[in-house]
């Protein structure tokens, strides 16, 4: 059957499984908007492109699935791109759309027209302009496949108006090839058993967690090596939920703001098995004393996270899941007995802390939340203090119930992102820890939860500073706190949420915290919840930049 | 070390911004890029001559062989390959030069394409040694313009750079 480009496009994304898209509209997707009129595809339409885009990563996190954006030409296109880039360093299967100008006008300096394939080429796995209406049904198979396989990340896809209007036979293909494209799934033989041989050799080990177990859905073979061979696991920002925190071998974050223990470990390993985690300088601190006495076993798709920053023994390029599930089959247990008590007394010794006074502290409003949700809530973050707050203090036990921009350090990513999770797992609590500088960057989005029943409780962990700065300033720049406060500036947040016919809720002593955590779940609507901090509170144990991760501030041993 | 590398890629426009791209935003250097089509039409080659430790060479391939339009990317090693650059000069000339630049070209294989009054330009298609010593040949008689297309290479005998037949393709 002939159809429209527009058509086209929204009958491709229906066999790609797609449900909802998080879009803008606007001059050039036109033909795509009325197409969207009738369709069974839901439109959230957001209050900013740059929430489009979050929204649909925040999607794609909360369930496995590939996250859809859309906006139009210019600066709708360009709107788009920090919520691309976030994707990308992050590794988010997401396919974004743009309408472009008419075909002929390209080149033009026409309105509204921007070469965002241009853009976003160092910022997408791959990206298209659509040059032939006939290719279109073709190129979005291909971009959802390379979107969702090997190291997913963001593929965009440029479309310009005529071709949306342009009509051609509509056939989806069932097949893809593509030459060029070919992601190594099943892990060297040979080398999975210079790994296994290594495990049980070793008397230190440590696993090192990232993403990519996340989204290699390994967690159960990550556990069963873990468990079985009594080997403890610590995690990066993005692969906390990979392992549950409440068992008694996870070390919690490693890193910059991450625990005593879980450096102390590292840094005395004689054996590091990296999992689906790519040794970003966050983790490594000074690379050149990394984890002196360790051997690393690295286990990821992507071959070219594999010796990149720090230098592999045993790398295995392949997915996680494969590869842990045939080491299991083989590895025998190393005895890590004396290790695991050394472990346990770091931990009893250092472990994360802060003042235990009657003053209201942001941890105490994390730890309250951990309490009442018992691992239970999808919480997502924006960038800062509360955001490491949030990895430290919150007890992570499922994947995928933490959903917090790690690679590109995005403010104003967590609420948006907060909103597309919650739209894909409408029976989920959907928590956004939110500082007072990150909420404001994309607060335009209380619109598009209220509107849409999208129930997200905010909580804003309010110092009046843009506190990781300001925190950074303190210990590094002598206390020189250059355009960090917020203070005098910063909006009324209980009328602020009112006005756009959400719950605020203000908080500023600490015994009220418990309570309004537990009334702020059972309301059925968005909430805004402001928690007057202590103003000058500094995230510990840290690392500061380019030292070993031994080296902590607050962290003991130091 | 310079490392001279051939790649193959699909034939669609953008795969040159790609590559350069990938360059530059990962600090990599280019020496020469030379981009022409390959016996297949949908496929070019590019052969790209590059400088870097071991570890950045191998993050150059590694990251060239991530991006999707890229098919084939082969790291030539010594004595494995030919390699030809093309290249013009344009060299000051006198009565009294004359002769005697005739000469320095005749003795290094290069040829005359255009003889001026004040200017001759030469050309020269031949491997890099061979290319600096007629540089340094004609260097004294006052160089005015050097025009050099970027080395192309081949594997010789059976390190061809070619898409294998039968080579399993991606399914879904």
């Amino acid at each position: 059957m002939k159809m429209p480009g527009a058509k086209i496009l929204l009958e491709s994304l229906r066999k790609e499984g797609v449900e909802v898209i998080f879009g803008y509209p606007g001059g050039q997707v036109l033909p795509i908007f009325d197409q969207l009129y009738d369709s069974p595809i839901k439109l959230i339409l957001t209050r900013h492109e740059q929430g489009a885009a979050h929204s649909a990563d925040g999607y794609a996190r909360a369930t496995g699935k590939v996250g859809v954006c859309l906006a139009t030409s210019g600066p709708g296109a360009t709107n788009l791109v920090t919520g691309i880039a976030t994707a990308y360093m992050d590794s988010i299967p997401m396919v974004a759309i743009t309408g472009q100008v008419k075909s002929f006008l390209i080149g033009n300096d026409a309105f509204q027209e921007a070469d965002i394939t241009g853009i976003t080429r160092p910022i997408t796995k791959h990206n298209y302009l659509i040059e032939d209406v006939k290719d279109l049904a073709a190129t979005i198979k291909e971009a959802f496949h390379i979107a969702r396989t090997g190291r997913p990340g963001p593929v965009l896809i440029d479309i310009p108006s005529d071709i949306q209007m342009q009509e051609t036979e509509f056939h989806y293909p069932e097949t893809i090839s593509m030459r060029g494209y070919n992601p190594t799934y099943a892990g060297h033989p040979g080398q999975i058993k210079r790994a296994v041989k290594a495990i049980e050799q070793s008397k230190r080990p440590v696993l090192y967690v990232g993403g990519g177990v996340i989204s290699s859905d390994a967690s159960e073979e990550l556990k069963e090596l873990a468990v079985k061979n009594e080997i403890p696991v610590t995690m990066t920002l993005l692969g906390l939920g990979a392992f549950p925190m409440t068992h008694k071998l996870a070390l919690g974050m490693l890193g910059m703001h991450g625990t005593a223990y879980a450096n102390h470990s590292i840094m005395e390993s004689d054996l590091i098995i990296a999992v689906g985690a790519r040794f970003d300088d966050r983790v490594t601190g000074k690379v050149d004393e990394f984890a002196p006495h360790a051997k690393v076993i690295h286990i990821d798709i992507d071959p070219a996270s594999v010796s990149k920053s720090v230098d592999v023994d045993i790398p295995i390029v392949g997915d996680a899941k494969n590869i842990l599930s045939k080491i299991n089959k083989d590895v025998k247990k190393p005895d890590t007995k004396d290790w695991l008590k050394k472990i346990e007394k770091w931990k009893t010794d250092f472990p994360l802390k802060y003042k235990q006074d009657d003053k209201l502290r942001p941890q105490y409003v994390l730890e309250q939340i951990d309490e009442v949700t018992k691992g239970k809530a999808i919480i997502c973050t924006e960038v800062g203090q509360h955001q490491m707050w949030a990895a430290q203090y919150i007890k992570y036990t499922k994947p995928r119930t933490i959903i917090s921009s790690g690679g590109l350090g995005t403010m104003g990513y967590g609420f948006p992102a907060a909103i597309g999770a919650q739209y894909g797992k409408p029976d989920s609590l959907v928590i956004d820890i939110a500082g007072d500088g990150s909420i404001q960057m994309n607060i335009q989005e209380l619109a598009t939860a209220v509107i849409n029943k999208l129930p997200v409780k905010i909580v804003i962990l309010n110092n009046c500073y843009l506190g990781m700065v300001r925190q950074w300033q303190e210990l590094f720049y002598k206390k020189r706190y250059s355009y960090t406060s917020l203070a005098g500036g910063c909006p009324d947040f209980v009328k602020l949420a009112e006005s756009y016919g959400a719950v605020g809720m203000r908080i500023v002593r600490k015994e009220d915290v418990r309570g309004a955590i537990e009334k702020a779940i059972s309301i059925d609507n968005v909430v805004v919840l402001d928690f007057h901090v202590e103003q000058e509170e500094n995230v510990f144990p840290m690392v500061p930049a380019g030292q070993a991760i031994n080296k902590m501030i607050e962290g003991g041993l130091a | 070390m310079k490392h001279t590398i051939s790649v193959l890629v699909e034939n669609k426009f953008g795969v040159l911004a790609r590559i350069s791209g990938l360059f530059s935003a990962r600090g990599f250097n280019i020496n020469s890029l030379a981009v022409g089509e390959t016996e297949d039409p949908s496929v070019s080659r590019m052969t790209i001559v590059s400088e870097g430790d071991e570890k950045t060479l191998q993050q150059i391939k590694k990251q060239l062989n991530k991006l999707i339009d890229i098919i084939k990317v082969v790291d030539f090693k010594e004595g494995e390959f030919i390699d030809r650059e093309l290249i013009l000069v344009k060299v000051a000339v006198t009565p009294k030069t004359r002769k005697e630049i005739l000469e320095a070209v005749d003795s290094v294989e290069a040829k005359v394409v255009n003889a001026g009054a004040k200017t001759i330009s030469v050309q020269a298609a031949a491997d890099q040694n061979a290319i600096r010593a007629m540089l340094e040949l004609l260097r004294p008689f006052g160089i005015i313009e050097v025009v050099r297309t970027g080395r192309i290479a081949m594997g010789v005998e059976d390190k061809s750079v070619i898409i294998e037949k039968g080579k399993p393709e991606v399914n879904e």
